[in-house]
């Protein structure tokens, strides 16, 4: 059978077997070097709360726990969407991959929402750590060094959300215009294979920040 | 050769799975162990962040090139996190 002969990488057409593993291969050194630069900011949490566990637990409970788990939750929900919406691809269902990309959007776009109702009040109660930083606890000093890593991680987080909010949106565009197709549906996996990535990342963020208490 | 077709009922068992781990961790922190608290938030957060990475991003029935990536990874983030704290977990008195 044909299958059974290797096709030099010049000869292969966009879409086939090779070419997705190609492209996720691709994908995955760019995630890995994602890893690294969130890995820089969970590893100065772990040293400074090494040094500061009482200050951290403290510092913890302003944060409100209840939004950080609805937004866990619409996170997971959203890549349980995107990877039916990669499946229905595969399948040739246009119609329902549509659907669930725009679902995994108005997800996306839930979270970011939540997130910045949760900022506002954060800045009114003046825990941002910037010139009115204003702490009611103990230990300011040290807590101000728990909210400068919550505002940077959750803040670089909802960076990738906004570029994964993009990513996925192009690729709906893209199968609304029926440029993807089944035999060529890679751009729909890299964009999940992202969505995914940022999903881990608020995974470990949410433990981390919000139920340190 | 086309890639195969994953069922769906994989991708909802995957979601029940995830969402039954996030009542557990939220359940969980509302004891107080001590430093438990933290290695079960920590065990919990690795097997959801595995189950994405395995069913969702396909890392279960990936080529092996694609695995070995996504492990070297997790490898590079053991060394930056593992070394940085040979340091600070090793010094005595006011580090």
């Amino acid at each position: 059978m044909a299958q059974s002969v290797a096709k030099p990488v010049e000869h292969l057409e966009l879409g086939e077997r090779e070419d997705i593993e190609l492209n996720s291969l691709g994908m995955w050194v760019y995630l890995a070097s994602e890893i690294m630069f969130f890995g820089v900011l969970f590893t100065a949490y772990i040293v400074y709360r090494h040094a500061y566990p009482q200050v951290f637990a403290e510092a913890s409970k302003f944060l409100d726990t209840r939004i950080g788990s609805i937004n866990t939750l619409l996170l997971l929900s959203s890549s349980f969407t995107v990877a039916l919406g990669v499946n229905a691809t595969q399948r040739g269902e246009r119609r329902l991959s549509l659907m669930l990309l725009a679902i995994t959007v108005i997800l996306g776009l839930g979270f970011l929402g939540l997130k910045f109702l949760e900022y506002s009040h954060e800045i009114e109660n003046n825990l941002f750590p910037g010139g009115s930083f204003n702490y009611p606890g103990t230990n300011p000093d040290q807590a101000k060094l728990f909210f400068s890593l919550y505002f940077v991680m959750t803040g670089m987080h909802a960076l990738h959300m906004v570029v994964g909010i993009a990513f996925v949106s192009t690729v709906g565009f893209l199968t609304w215009q029926q440029w993807i197709t089944p035999q060529r549906y890679a751009p729909v996996e890299l964009a999940a294979l992202f969505w995914h990535f940022v999903d881990i990342v608020w995974i470990f963020i949410f433990p981390l920040l919000y139920l340190v208490a | 050769m086309e890639p195969e077709i994953i069922p769906r009922s994989r991708y909802v068992f995957v979601y029940i799975g995830l969402v039954v781990l996030l009542a557990a961790t939220i359940f969980a922190s509302t004891f107080d162990l001590g430093v438990f608290n933290t290695a079960i938030a920590v065990t919990i957060a690795v097997a959801k962040a595995l189950l994405v990475a395995l069913f969702f991003m396909h890392i279960w029935g990936s080529t092996q090139l694609t695995r070995i990536f996504a492990v070297m990874g997790i490898f590079w983030l053991a060394l930056l996190i593992g070394l940085t704290l040979t340091d600070y977990l090793t010094r005595l008195g006011g580090g």
